[in-house]
């Protein structure tokens, strides 16, 4: 029998490599056992970062990692709600200082009129240490070891890792100011250049001086040495302090000074990678950060895992000691003082499906996990007043459910260039019958429904641009939008469907008929294009719609397509999204700020709305500090949005996550990034439960054996017969 | 051959050019340089000067097609169509737009992919010819019966629920080996196992039947009745003589899919996390990375084409009567 034995081999090579690699481990662990009992968090990510140079990285999957290497001046703290800015590198908050035009210094509570410039002088800690890197790296001469690197010294260099020598220095001013200036690099096409270079003074010049130095580079030399070239904003004060001069007043600066791109890079780490070797070899700053945070990457292989290592060189930070009043009965406060980070190591693995990693969260091999639509049912149910809550086989694995309200909102827009639903170059009796039919559609969209049936009830129906926890935003009775909602019994109410129709009578479509025309009111719907699955929300919208008997056509296509259209101003009613980069009403309300539409200014209010008098609140309220005469403003701000709607306000997403019992320390924060220092992993507890968890079930192994060995019983009795029969008898059949 | 081969060679230059023209006016019907700079730096504070100058560092800011300012011949090789695909045919794919080198990144991930591809498609090969041989071996029983209705619910499946389905017993039921990831060295087989065993069941029922027809066809010679009446066992016949010469058909679809291993399973990789460059191209897509999209493509039709000329020249080493001319 020549096909036996190759079966059985493979069988036996496969068992020898299956249980060779499962030692004594669980057998469906996807981590080596060594590390079971390691102080490790353990985390999934599905997208993998492009950049992770700060000055270049903006999207949420780039900052869970460079937010624990690299350390702005500032962070939010991070049990305090609403949120607040503390010092990280800080010694203090900065000093902020007023002046004229004449370079006088002015009062703290001037006139925004006469402030021409505001200095930020921030002062950092001495004492400060980089992460180890060969950039640092130098011989008894005091001469870089690694900063004139030939091709065949970097023969044997893969990665990062594959320099032996590393060294590290003391974080200074001049670090931060390098940064600021790499803003501007030409190479680098930084995301927030454009915004910057319209607030700190000198930095589009700076630009420019840059460019114009790039002309003379050769292609086997990438370094600018930017300390060659002085940007006139920012000035070196002394060792530890430096300066930026932004022009006129912005508030909300300080914010940007939690955000990498303020964080420090030094020089030597610039000039190590733009040697063309390494880059070559894609060993860049954009894929090896250099910071001074409670982490450092040592392996990144974005399409497997990325490894965070806790920084030996790690400054003292501690944990908070004092949060919310709840926060002590949640245990929060249990590692008061204690000095940060907790976890030795994050290993992120890329699971880009939702079932495999949902599975692994189940088996204890994910520390925490997000819940996606086809395992909510699963994970949670709705108790009392629509509470969310775990279910019993969550609570029997320990696990425990946090929510958030996301700094975000998504929203309906309506292009207020459109004449039917803008009233656009129309008098003024058909901008009102605009603005009656917008607020027509407010109350019939019912946002409610819309989060319970296609968010899983994650969500908060909004009443204005402002999420929750920024500040500006109201609760309760005052918070409501009175033009689609009632206050009844404490709660707000939707106004009935009555009231819309009314509103759309007075706006000339009485029962959805134009009365001028007699003709259907037809309105376009643009989204960008949708699988089969949203086909059931394009539906239902379309329905409520119907409800005034407006027709909506949905005309759906791809995102580029659809941002041209937003561009142009081409589309007549849309939805969008927005996540705001500071918690800060501005951040919300610009949004709909006339001088920042899309059309003809390249902004970011895709709406195109323009009302002079939000617009002078807008410029007022923008320059002031968090006061009672700012929260009037941004009420009296709220309250025109209201009455003219130009959104529908959408709603709020909420965020749901996962955690096991080993996990401590959470309080979930969508502005803040740096968390994991705070988080504290039990890894013997996490250890048992995974044992507990995943005994290796071997009953269906022996079951297939079993069922193999029986069905090869007939065979080989009809082998058997056959060999015992005549040639021409057993090949008959063939020939019939 | 040695003119065969370079006769097929010169043939695949057009064809490559083809493919690369038709790549790049799918690719910029559907994504402008403008938008592929959007998409590269971010959707929010972009101005219009800030996406000119990053057309203008990668070489965006050129025409298409066609560049009506130059003279003679500049009026083609200075457009992003030339400036893009002339270096393709050296094999430099150059930079992805997060500036990753791409052959790097392709020489990284081909390893993995093979690391399921090539045992599946051996095992695979192993076990559908074997299968299929004995169901021509128990021809007219029940066990061909009950294995041609195995065969066709096997077919019947959709890939998907095969791996969701592993998954669901294998490790999360039963916990012998992890739902997905990678690893290196002998840490491999634990992660490797249940993707074979999937990639091999998964297409057993479509391949089974295929080389059963293949090999029933085959009986019917009048080489496997001479075989007979010498009195050779049947399994002789069957194992010796019908396999050998079964195998033009056999290599017709074997030997063209070789090459193709290299770029890995889409599907697959993604829901076991294996790195691999089954992804790779529909990440480029997404991502509106045509310095990718092009490479990807132009790398799988040039295995294509060496897979094609790979299977005419087996037919040469197992049919003598065959010779390319």
């Amino acid at each position: 029998m020549i096909n036996i034995l190759p079966p059985r081999l493979f069988i036996l090579l496969m068992l020898v490599i299956w249980l060779s690699a499962c030692s004594n481990d669980n057998w469906n662990s996807p981590y080596p056992a060594a590390d079971s009992s390691e102080n490790i968090l353990y985390r999934a990510f599905t997208e993998s970062p492009k950049h992770l140079d700060p000055v270049q990285s903006y999207s949420s999957n780039e900052i869970q990692f460079t937010a624990q290497i690299y350390e702005p001046p500032l962070q939010y703290h991070y049990l305090k709600q609403p949120y607040s800015l503390i010092p990280l590198t800080a010694s203090q908050m900065p000093t902020v200082m007023y002046f004229n035009q004449d370079g006088f210094k002015l009062p703290d509570n001037a006139n925004v009129a006469d402030i021409a410039y505001t200095i930020y002088k921030i002062s950092i800690q001495p004492g400060i240490l980089f992460q180890p890197h060969p950039a640092f790296a130098h011989d008894d001469q005091e001469q870089f070891i690694y900063h004139n690197l030939t091709k065949q010294s970097l023969a044997n260099v893969y990665q990062l890792a594959d320099f032996p020598n590393t060294a590290t220095r003391e974080l200074t001013a001049a670090d931060y100011i390098f940064q600021i200036k790499r803003l501007a690099h030409p190479n680098l096409h930084s995301p927030i250049y454009e915004l910057m270079a319209d607030y700190i003074v000198g930095l589009r010049e700076y630009a420019a001086v840059l460019e114009e130095e790039r002309k003379y580079q050769d292609d086997d030399n990438n370094y600018l040495d930017l300390n060659q070239y002085s940007l006139e904003g920012v000035q070196l004060l002394d060792k530890y302090t430096y300066s930026i001069k932004i022009k006129g007043k912005y508030p909300q600066f300080n914010y940007w000074l939690a955000m990498p791109f303020f964080a420090p890079v030094p020089w030597e780490a610039e000039k190590f990678y733009s040697q063309s070797g390494l880059v070559d070899k894609n060993i860049s700053l954009d894929w090896y950060p250099v910071g001074t945070g409670p982490y450092m990457l040592t392996e990144n292989n974005p399409n497997q895992i990325m490894v965070l290592t806790k920084n030996p060189n790690f400054h003292d930070e501690f944990y908070p000691s004092e949060g919310m009043p709840e926060d002590d009965e949640k245990g929060l406060l249990v590692d008061a003082g204690k000095q940060l980070p907790f976890i030795d190591k994050v290993v992120f693995s890329r699971d880009k499906e939702s079932i495999p990693r949902w599975n692994k969260f189940l088996q204890g091999y994910y520390d925490a996990s997000g819940i996606g639509s086809d395992s909510f049912d699963q994970a949670v149910q709705l108790v009392g007043q629509g509470e969310a809550s775990v279910t019993d086989a969550m609570i029997s694995q320990g696990i425990r459910l946090e929510t958030v309200v996301a700094t975000s909102t998504y929203y309906m827009g309506f292009n207020m260039l459109d004449s039917v639903v803008g009233g656009n170059g129309l008098d003024h009796e058909a901008k009102e019958s605009a603005r009656k039919l917008r607020q027509a559609i407010s109350i019939a969209v019912d946002y409610e429904e819309y989060v319970s049936i296609f968010a899983n009830g994650r969500g908060l129906p909004a009443h204005s641009p402002l999420s929750p926890d920024i500040s500006g935003h109201r609760d309760g009775e005052e918070g409501i939008n009175p033009v689609v909602y009632d206050w009844v019994n404490g709660h707000a109410k939707r106004k009935p469907i009555k009231a819309a129709k009314v509103l759309l009578a007075e706006a000339g479509y009485p029962d959805g008929i134009d009365k001028e025309t007699g003709a259907p009111l037809v309105l376009y719907f643009d989204v960008t294009a949708r699988s089969s699955e949203d086909k059931s929300s394009l539906d239902w919208m379309r329905k409520q719609f119907q409800k005034l008997n407006i027709q909506l056509v949905v005309r759906s296509t791809d995102y580029n397509r659809f941002q041209d259209k937003i561009r142009k101003g081409n589309a007549q009613i849309f939805e969008w999204g927005w996540n705001a980069d500071y918690p800060d009403a501005e951040n919300f309300l610009f949004l709909l700020h006339g001088p920042q539409s899309k059309v003809g200014n390249d902004g970011q209010n895709a709406s195109n709305y323009n009302n002079s008098e939000y617009d002078l609140l807008f410029e007022e309220m923008n320059n002031m500090e968090n006061s009672a005469k700012r929260q009037k403003i941004i009420d009296q701000m709220i309250d025109i949005l209201r009455h003219d709607s130009p959104w529908l306000w959408g709603y709020h997403p909420k965020d749901y996550g996962l955690y096991h019992a080993w996990y401590k320390n959470i309080k979930p924060n969508r502005i803040s990034h740096n968390t994991i220092k705070y988080l504290r992993i039990d890894a013997d507890l996490r250890e048992q439960q995974r044992k507990e968890w995943n005994k290796p079930v071997l009953w269906p192994i022996i079951l297939l054996a079993i069922i193999l060995i029986l069905a090869l019983i007939p065979a080989i009795m009809t082998y058997r017969r056959r060999e015992q029969k005549s040639g021409i008898e057993a090949n008959g059949r063939s020939h019939a | 051959m040695l003119k065969y081969i370079i006769r097929r060679i010169l043939y695949a230059i057009p064809i490559l050019i083809g493919v690369n023209l038709i790549t790049f006016t799918l690719f910029f019907v559907v994504n402008t340089p403008d938008d592929m700079a959007r998409m590269q730096l971010g959707i929010k504070y972009v101005s219009p000067e800030a996406i000119d100058k990053w057309k203008q560092d990668r070489g965006y800011d050129k025409p298409l097609l066609f560049n009506t300012d130059e003279e003679r011949i500049d009026k083609f090789t200075e457009t992003i169509f030339f400036q893009k695909s002339v270096s393709m045919f050296a094999f430099e794919f150059g930079r992805a737009d997060d500036g990753r080198d791409i052959a790097y990144e392709i020489k990284n991930r081909m390893l993995p992919s093979l690391a399921i591809a090539l045992p599946v498609f051996i095992l695979g090969l192993f076990a559908y010819i074997t299968f299929a041989l004995l169901m021509v071996f128990f021809r007219a029983t029940y066990l061909d019966f009950w294995g041609v209705v195995l065969c066709v619910a096997l077919m019947s499946i959709s890939s998907l629920f095969y791996i969701i389905g592993g998954q669901f017993l294998i490790s999360k039921l039963w916990h012998l080996v992890p739902i997905s990831g990678y690893g290196t060295g002998l840490d491999m087989g634990k992660f490797l196992l249940l993707p074979i065993i999937i990639g091999v069941i998964s297409s057993a029922g479509a391949n089974t039947r295929w080389y059963r027809t293949i090999f029933l066809e085959e009986m019917n010679k009048e080489y496997v009745r001479t075989a007979r009446a010498k009195g050779l066992p049947e399994q002789i016949v069957l194992f010796k003589h019908v396999l050998k010469n079964a195998m033009i058909p056999i290599l017709t679809g074997v030997v063209v899919v070789i090459p193709l291993l290299f770029l890995g399973s889409l599907i697959a990789e993604s829901f076991f996390g294996i790195p691999g460059l089954g992804s790779y191209t529909i990440e480029a897509i997404n991502s509106q990375d045509f310095a990718v999209v092009r490479a990807m493509i132009f790398l799988g039709s040039v295995l294509y084409i060496i897979g094609l000329a790979l299977t005419d020249i087996s037919y040469t080493l197992v049919d003598p009567r065959i010779r390319l001319g």
